[in-house]
């Protein structure tokens, strides 16, 4: 893997994860906002496959979990996104360019799969004190925001990945 | 390694894009190391340290760069915030209208600190003003910000948060520049209240709700009643920390009596609006060393 891809990368979801926390919070309908860190990383599998996806689905996790004003257990996003860049790398393995429509359809997946996962392990560690009504509710209109968000953010994102592209071999 | 004829036509390894099995197990056990780690309390913090000094510097520029577009009132707060607002805002109107001429930004954020330093003279505490420059999102289940005032502001773990109108939490960690801070609507917040009319004292829990739910005050006293209307005060902690003692942190609004555990609970509003964080006042020692203004127990800036 190149330096300069990571580095791209790396900015990527730095910037997601500033303007997640510190310019979407004052948009959010009751605190919940777009996951931004997770468009990187679909944008990301979904044009590089799926073992990339999780490595940076990984990384974006582990930051976002350790980044203030994180305070749950770390290692929760980091399994989330892991998983959410593996559904996207599964996408892009069965159709080579991705239709807008199935671009949609991964982040909504991968929104909805990411979230649960992150919930599911709050579950397990007992971390939130937050009851299974709000955990729907909050899944549901992050996937909501999500997929409004996705045409905005994904074609830019899927673009920069593209260039990023070494030549292929085709 | 397993070869055959790939998509492409050609005789090489299987897709290298592929997610491979090997890592993947690697990957999530790293992640199950992490919460490990986590659990163990302390191991992790020295990289949240780290991590917070990059990013919180950051998240305050960031704030501050698009404070002209966050700070867009009325319509992007949270929908019970909303109806709150238009009452208080309707009641502030005139007041307001007759300041509007000479007023601009800068008196109103005068006006927000005016309303901290009137905080701090009435509990008695010095406090550290600080903006709120991050908010966790309700996809973490969690209740936290981050404020731009750390440890280079006297700011430590530990301590209180106050705001003009009440308590807004406490400070979890901090880094040199920010600190993170436990909301007290936070599902795992406990704060030790006392009833103002009856000086009754019991624990106050956030109430895990996303939105800005009430908070749950149930008394150690099980025969003693709050009334509806009553105002909770913070009732204390030794040396101070994590909570100071009197500061309003909001009105009972109901009671209700679990006949299984025959406790009474009552519901408490608290008095801050915490979809519309801004200006917060850390509570520290007098004649703390500060980069930064401090406002003291009788309203003076030091």
């Amino acid at each position: 893997m190149n330096a300069r891809l990571w580095t791209v990368c790396a900015l990527l979801v730095a910037v997601a994860l500033l303007l997640q926390v510190s310019l979407f919070s004052a948009f959010a309908w009751d605190g919940v906002v777009p996951d931004l860190v997770l468009m990187v990383v679909v944008a990301g599998a979904l044009s590089r496959g799926g073992q990339f996806g999780m490595v940076l689905g990984f990384a974006a996790g582990v930051l976002l979990d350790l980044a203030p004003p994180a305070d749950h257990v770390a290692g929760r996003w980091a399994l989330a996104l892991l998983v959410a860049g593996y559904v996207a790398g599964r996408v892009r393995q069965d159709t080579d360019r991705p239709s807008a429509t199935a671009v949609v359809a991964t982040v909504a997946a991968c929104s909805f799969v990411a979230t649960s996962v992150y919930a599911l392990a709050g579950l397990v560690l007992r971390d939130p004190a937050v009851g299974f009504g709000e955990v729907v509710k909050v899944i549901g209109v992050g996937l909501v925001w999500d997929v409004l968000l996705t045409p905005l953010v994904l074609p830019p994102l899927l673009a920069l990945f593209a260039r990023l592209e070494p030549q292929r071999a085709r | 390694m397993r070869e055959g004829l790939n998509r492409r036509g050609s005789l090489e390894p299987r897709d290298p894009r592929a997610p491979r099995r090997a890592t993947a197990i690697a990957l999530v056990l790293a992640c199950a190391t992490l919460i490990t780690l986590d659990q163990t309390a302390g191991v992790l913090d020295p990289a949240r340290r780290v991590v917070g000094e990059v990013f919180g510097p950051a998240e305050s520029a960031v704030s501050a760069a698009t404070r002209p577009v966050t700070s867009i009132p009325g319509w992007f707060k949270t929908r019970s915030a909303m109806k709150d607002d238009i009452a208080a805002l309707r009641a502030q109107n005139s007041k307001l209208e007759q300041q509007v001429r000479t007023s601009g930004y800068d008196r109103n954020r005068l006006a927000e600190y005016d309303g901290l330093t009137k905080t701090a003279e009435d509990i008695g505490y010095a406090v550290v003003p600080a903006h709120v420059v991050a908010l966790g999102p309700s996809q973490s289940f969690h209740r936290t910000v981050t404020i731009d005032a750390g440890s280079s502001s006297g700011v430590q773990a530990d301590m209180t948060v106050v705001a003009a109108q009440g308590l807004v939490g406490r400070v979890l960690r901090v880094t040199s520049t920010t600190a993170t801070v436990l909301l007290i609507v936070d599902g795992d917040s406990v704060v030790g209240g006392r009833v103002g009319s009856t000086m009754k004292v019991g624990f106050v829990r956030g109430g895990g709700d996303l939105a800005d739910g009430p908070l749950d005050l149930q008394l150690a006293d099980q025969t003693a009643t709050p009334s509806a209307g009553d105002t909770v005060v913070t009732w204390g902690s030794d040396k101070d920390a994590p909570y100071v003692s009197g500061v309003p942190i909001g009105q009972v609004t109901s009671v209700y009596s679990s006949v299984r555990d025959s406790s009474k609970t009552a519901e408490v509003k608290p008095y801050v609006d915490f979809g519309a964080l801004d200006l917060v006042g850390v509570v520290v020692p007098s004649g703390t060393k500060s980069d930064r203004a401090v406002i003291d127990a009788d309203g003076n800036l030091k």
